[in-house]
């Protein structure tokens, strides 16, 4: 048997979202195991969310992931309205749902791109990555931030969208309709996207259902769950969408899924603003006085797979327990079936099809002169060589 | 599967180890065991009527441990709890991480942030806190400050 050898990526690197270290044991080219440590930036939200208002933990739990910043709050909302078994506004269930797929697209969008990216393929990337854009410029003009929309609040939402500024939203949709079906067909129509994918990471149904994983990682393999359709709320009860499977399991497979969930998201967003145009603007929440005691649990389909909150009410004003599952929890986990027994290089992008919590190499190659044994090539030497190159731009501008 | 089967079907089968049931609101389920037979039951639930696990969730109060661990039944969207208490003088209950590797991380960080002990883990390492917080502290208890 070959020597193992392992390679470590992480804790800390400039692609990865969150600092996870990935210790890949490999056998030559091959990676025969995988082990993963987490808890390097325990943030302790959920204990931290005991001592604010329920109020406050809205903005608490927004700030969670700043990609997903509205699935927390949804799930919150979910869950909190599940305790004070409070009907919403109609108005206010179309403006989540806009506000819910609209940031499923941007987030599919931003995985695309990197996952692009992590190929070789930039064209992707920045393609992706452009028509993102857009969706961050309507967010700015809903809720006036590009990130962290606060807009849930128990009993509806903080913000209406005024009926003026609908045909923004079909404009933009209209858009990127076009623009994702081009980026889709290139996607999916290049051989060698195909070559780098295809039968790559499987995970099959059963793994799925052994790690009880969640989102387009289980509906790349075939396994039908969305909680949008499962257990309806807000708006998703009310339009016409279908939820987008595939039965393969690799990463293609994923990607597929991704893609052809933003046409459903358009889809929907474009029947919630129907539905606007029908309701009196202003009438955005119902007011609640009170929160009893009680347990709640609510869940929401986030881009990446449900996200589940739990909370426990006393009858004071603030969450005596408050428990969040994020969909990368059960996740994660299935990279051990995804990596074993790929390439390296195909572990990547493994990594990638299961979870944006994304990897690479951690360390700078240094190459040596074998007839001096000397560094070609040193790390000072790497700065001064980019100093140089900022000088030289700075002085050509 | 209606809420109203799934409380039938698992009464039949666990009935002494059944210490109550609460409907909660429209597709809401909390059912109270015996911790002892934790293991039976979440086998049942898991492996038998093929509920998904989400997660579980503990809470610390003045009669113990509260663990809920909650199922979803993906058909209808319908959530089930299993709620179990544990003494504070011996939190102890057996892991379901011997079946279901779903419930590996979960059980570790509960260890590490409550101090429940799971017995027969397959895998006790620590999840979140190797090497940065003292043995014996937990900051989600309630008495922690």
């Amino acid at each position: 048997m070959s020597e193992q050898k392992i390679i470590p990526i992480g804790p800390y690197h400039p692609l990865q979202e969150e600092p996870e270290l990935f210790k890949l044991y490999c056998e030559g080219e091959i990676v025969r195991d995988i082990k993963w440590e987490t808890g390097y930036n325990h943030r302790g939200i959920e204990k931290l969310s005991e001592s604010k208002s329920f109020d406050q933990s809205f903005f608490l739990v927004e700030r969670i992931c700043g990609i997903c910043s509205t699935s927390h709050p949804f799930a919150f909302a979910n869950a909190m309205e599940e305790i004070v078994e409070v009907d919403i506004p109609d108005r206010a269930k179309y403006i989540r749902s806009i506000v819910g797929e609209l940031e499923r697209i941007h987030s599919h969008l931003l995985w695309v791109g990197l996952a692009g990216h992590f190929l070789g393929y930039d064209t992707v990337f920045m393609w992706a990555w452009k028509y993102r854009e857009p969706v961050l410029d309507l967010f700015e003009m809903i809720s006036g931030n590009r990130n962290s929309y606060a807009m849930f609040k128990i009993g509806g939402v903080r913000r209406d969208i005024q009926n003026d500024k609908l045909p923004k939203i079909r404009e933009t949709m209209k858009f990127l309709k076009k623009k994702t079906d081009l980026l889709t067909g290139a996607v999916m129509d290049d051989p060698v996207i195909h070559a780098r994918t295809k039968g790559v990471g499987i995970l099959t149904r059963e793994d799925i259902l052994e790690y009880a994983a969640v989102g387009p990682t289980a509906r790349a393999s075939g396994v039908d769950i969305d909680v949008r359709r499962d257990d309806p709320h807000a708006a998703y009860g009310m339009v016409d969408w279908k939820v987008i499977t595939s039965p393969e399991g690799d990463v293609f497979a994923k990607a597929k899924v991704r893609l052809l969930e933003m046409f459903e998201s358009i889809k929907i967003i474009e029947q919630c603003c129907d539905g606007l145009e029908k309701l009196k603007e202003g009438d955005i929440e119902t007011v609640v006085k009170n929160v009893p005691a009680g347990i709640g649990t609510g869940h929401y389909e986030a881009p990446r797979g449900e996200v589940f909150h739990f909370v426990k009410t006393i009858g004071t004003n603030s969450p005596a327990r408050h428990k969040i599952r994020a969909p990368s929890y059960v996740n994660i986990a299935t990279f051990k079936k995804a990596c074993v027994g790929q390439t390296i290089s195909d572990a990547t992008i493994s990594l990638a099809a299961v979870d944006p919590c994304y990897c690479c190499t951690e360390r700078m190659a240094v190459a040596y002169d074998y007839s001096t044994g000397k560094k070609v090539l040193s790390a000072n030497e790497l700065i001064k060589q980019s100093q140089k190159r900022t000088n030289y731009i700075k002085r050509n501008i | 599967m209606r809420r109203e089967e799934f409380i039938e079907k698992i009464k039949s089968e666990f009935a002494d180890h059944i210490l109550g049931t609460e409907y909660l609101r429209a597709n809401r389920v909390t059912v109270n065991v015996d911790p002892d037979f934790i293991l039976d039951i979440a086998k049942f639930l898991h492996q038998k009527i093929r509920l998904r696990f989400i997660i579980a969730s503990a809470y610390h109060t003045k009669a113990g441990f509260e663990i809920l661990y909650h199922f979803s039944d993906d058909s209808n969207g319908n959530i089930y709890n299993i709620h179990v208490l544990l003494p504070h003088e011996k939190p102890e209950i057996q892991s379901l991480a011997q079946f279901l590797v779903a419930a590996d991380w979960i059980e570790r960080e509960m260890h590490e942030l409550f101090g429940v002990t799971f017995l027969n883990h397959p895998n006790p390492e620590k999840l979140i806190s190797e090497g940065n917080w003292a043995e014996g502290v937990y900051p989600y208890r309630k008495d922690f400050n």
